[in-house]
């Protein structure tokens, strides 16, 4: 008999392809996601090579973080180093013969909801892409990273990776979130426990009744941050929300092949008894919703407490507190609720899909956002934002005064023309909270949709719980 | 890829926490479609006032560290996103070596496939190692890899641990797709047996 196994153990023991005697592994990588900020240079690398993708059916690009989200721009980007990145793309995906969708694609959108939607990440996969928040695919059992550009050539040329394996980290949720809290929460506030370095060298499985409970959206919302908090990777084994998820979509097996998927699939879980290095547990019924005070996501607090003082911290965050709350432009001992905003951001990989925009419509319904805010939605993809159409949540964000824009990562990282003026703060639904991440000088608030949403309308940061009593 | 064997340098003093590869290199310099002349944009936001002037007080703006190639620094160096132009403006600009108490694990890959070499040293070490990086110019720090040592102006040595396959790597500059090339009929057979395992994939 095998000894007892987690997740990660079994999904990685089936796609090693050879292991040297010092453990360093060649890793097969069953799905390749691209895009076209970290991909020029390692397509640039096959060309001067003579080199080929070696699997074209498995690797998927499409352009998101350099793309306006306005209209017009399938026929012009007016950014020049943006338009020849996205034009690198389109040649490249052409050149190599691998599949893509361009921007004027109804399908395109960020990389990381696009796979998912299109039913390319499936359950016991290796997903791996040019991007850190390649993470989001560990929601279906997937075991998914980022990695750089030398490794993207790397895998474009070989479907392989040279990785070491990481140690076994548990994260459980026990019991039930309290209305009001999301996955957004949970990945925060975990985050904010563990700190970003907590999960450096590990892989993390997810589980316990509060992640079972989540829709496969708030799962995704969960493994994406991942990497703040320092893991390789974020996992929750599959189950029926997954399989019911992935069923019927394009790139998914179908009749046959899907029962024998499935019958793989429901393997994928971790054995009674195997071995975890490290074991975190919240309990759900712990969970507030939470905001981000300073510029690193693990400086997290429930939205009812106060700024910290440097003092409370030790070591080298002492200085570094002392550095955010300066930035931030923040002082100690003020309520979070006191802090002003000046723009909302709903959007990212971390929440950008339906069910996001829905918790932040359902805030919103018949309401209007404060006088002076700046406020936009930018959904995850073209097929996010026709659903959110079709359902009138489009027509409820632009009743209440926000912009609805098209797909791309947009100001998540402000590569685009969607950013921060100096100053300007922002109660935003994306992931990372670093000093100019969303423009320079601009400081970030993380927060989940709804928390958006009630923000934009009172026009300070705000305890979502207080306006869902309203609605009641 | 550059060799790396063994380095005398000047050493930059960055005692913070989470230096973040936003703060390394800003995404507005991601636009570029080559690996190269990153350098002067390292660090961007910390050394540069936004008319463009440099900020003096930033570490690599003073006269002595100009010509820096090591970095000491705090806690999970790297951390963020995985942009390989942040190890290409470090090396752009002439960083051979980062010296810190942790890295974060992207970032710390990125680095051995570029020629530069991340090294891990417990918080007393790199607090020896930060006041040693303060003296300036004319204390110069050796890293030397094949015995896997760092040794400060004044002579101190200490020993540090590397992963024995990246330091044949990165001692010899090799080529990490030409290896993997040469286990392309593993490649082969394993894709053989998934296709009978896992066909749907």
């Amino acid at each position: 008999m095998t000894a007892p196994r987690t997740l990660y153990d079994k999904i990685w023991d089936d796609h090693v392809v050879h292991q040297a005697e010092d453990g360093t592994c060649l890793l097969y990588i069953d799905r390749h996601l691209v895009h076209e900020v970290t991909s020029p240079q390692a397509f640039e690398g096959l060309r001067m090579t003579g080199r080929k993708v070696r699997a074209p059916e498995k690797t998927i690009a499409v352009p998101d973080h350099n793309v306006p989200t306005t209209e017009g721009r399938d026929t012009k980007i007016d950014n020049e180093e943006s338009r020849i990145q996205v034009e690198a793309l389109d040649k490249n995906a052409k050149d190599f013969g691998i599949n893509y969708y361009p921007v004027s694609d109804i399908r395109q959108g960020i990389v990381h909801i696009v796979g998912p939607e299109q039913g390319w990440t499936l359950p016991g996969m290796t997903v791996v892409c040019g991007d850190s928040h390649t993470a989001t695919h560990g929601a279906f059992g997937a075991l998914a990273h980022g990695i750089g550009t030398s490794e993207v050539e790397h895998v474009l040329a070989t479907q392989t990776l040279i990785q070491k394996k990481s140690k076994n980290m548990k994260v459980e949720i026990t019991g039930s979130l309290r209305p009001g809290v999301t996955a957004k929460d949970i990945t925060l506030s975990v985050i904010g426990l563990t700190g970003t370095a907590g999960g450096t060298g590990y892989v993390i499985e997810y589980c316990g009744q509060a992640i079972r409970e989540l829709s496969m959206e708030g799962r995704m919302t969960v493994c994406n941050m991942a990497i703040e908090g320092g893991a390789r990777a974020g996992l929750i084994a599959p189950d029926e929300v997954t399989f019911a998820y992935v069923m019927g979509r394009p790139h998914a097996p179908k009749g046959a092949a899907w029962e024998a998927a499935l019958s793989y699939w429901k393997t994928l879980f971790t054995d009674e008894g195997a071995h975890f290095d490290k074991v975190v547990t919240i309990r759900g019924e712990d969970i507030a919703p939470v905001v981000t005070w300073g510029t690193s996501p693990e400086d997290v607090l429930p939205i009812t407490a106060t700024v910290p003082s440097p003092e409370e911290f030790s070591g080298g965050k002492v200085e570094a507190a002392r550095r955010s709350l300066d930035y931030m432009g923040l002082t100690p001992g003020m309520k979070l609720t006191d802090i002003k905003i000046d723009t909302v951001f709903i959007g990212s990989c971390t929440n950008g899909r339906i069910e996001d925009l829905r918790a932040a419509a359902e805030i919103l319904k018949g309401k209007k956002i404060a006088p002076g805010m700046r406020a936009m939605v930018v959904p995850g993809s073209g097929l996010v934002r026709a659903q959110a159409e079709e359902e009138g949540l489009a027509q409820i964000f632009i009743d209440a005064g926000f912009e609805w824009r098209l797909a791309g990562c947009s100001m998540c990282l402000a590569m685009n023309p969607d950013q921060l003026s100096p100053g300007e703060r922002c109660a935003s639904t994306s992931n990372r909270n670093f000093e100019g991440r969303q423009g320079r000088n601009g400081r970030t608030h993380l927060v989940s949709p709804g928390m958006a949403a009630a923000a934009a309308i009172t026009g300070h940061l705000t305890d979502v719980r207080e306006m869902m009593a309203e609605t009641v | 890829m550059d060799k790396f064997t063994k380095l005398t340098g000047v050493a930059a003093p960055m005692p913070l926490v989470n230096i973040d590869t936003d703060m390394i290199i800003p995404k507005q310099f991601l636009k570029t479609i080559q690996r190269s002349g990153l350098g002067k944009n390292l660090f961007d936001e910390m050394r540069y006032n936004q008319d463009g002037t440099e900020i003096a007080d930033f570490v690599l703006n003073q006269p002595a560290y100009r010509q820096a190639q090591i970095i000491v620094a705090g806690d999970n160096f790297g951390c963020g996103s995985s942009r390989e132009h942040a190890p290409w403006a470090l090396l752009d600009f002439g960083i051979r070596c980062v010296i810190a108490t942790s890295f974060a694990d992207i970032f710390y890959n990125n680095c051995f496939k570029n020629g530069i070499l991340p090294i891990v040293m417990p918080p007393e070490v790199v607090a020896v190692l930060m006041e040693d990086a303060r003296k300036g110019a004319n204390a110069r720090m050796t890293v030397d890899l094949e015995a896997q040592t760092v040794t400060t102006s004044d002579g101190q040595s200490f020993p540090f641990q590397v992963d024995s396959f990246r330091r044949h790597c990165l001692m010899n500059g090799l080529d990490d797709i030409g290896l993997t090339l040469e286990k392309v009929a593993a490649i082969d057979g394993f894709e053989k047996t998934a296709a009978t395992l896992r066909p749907w994939v």
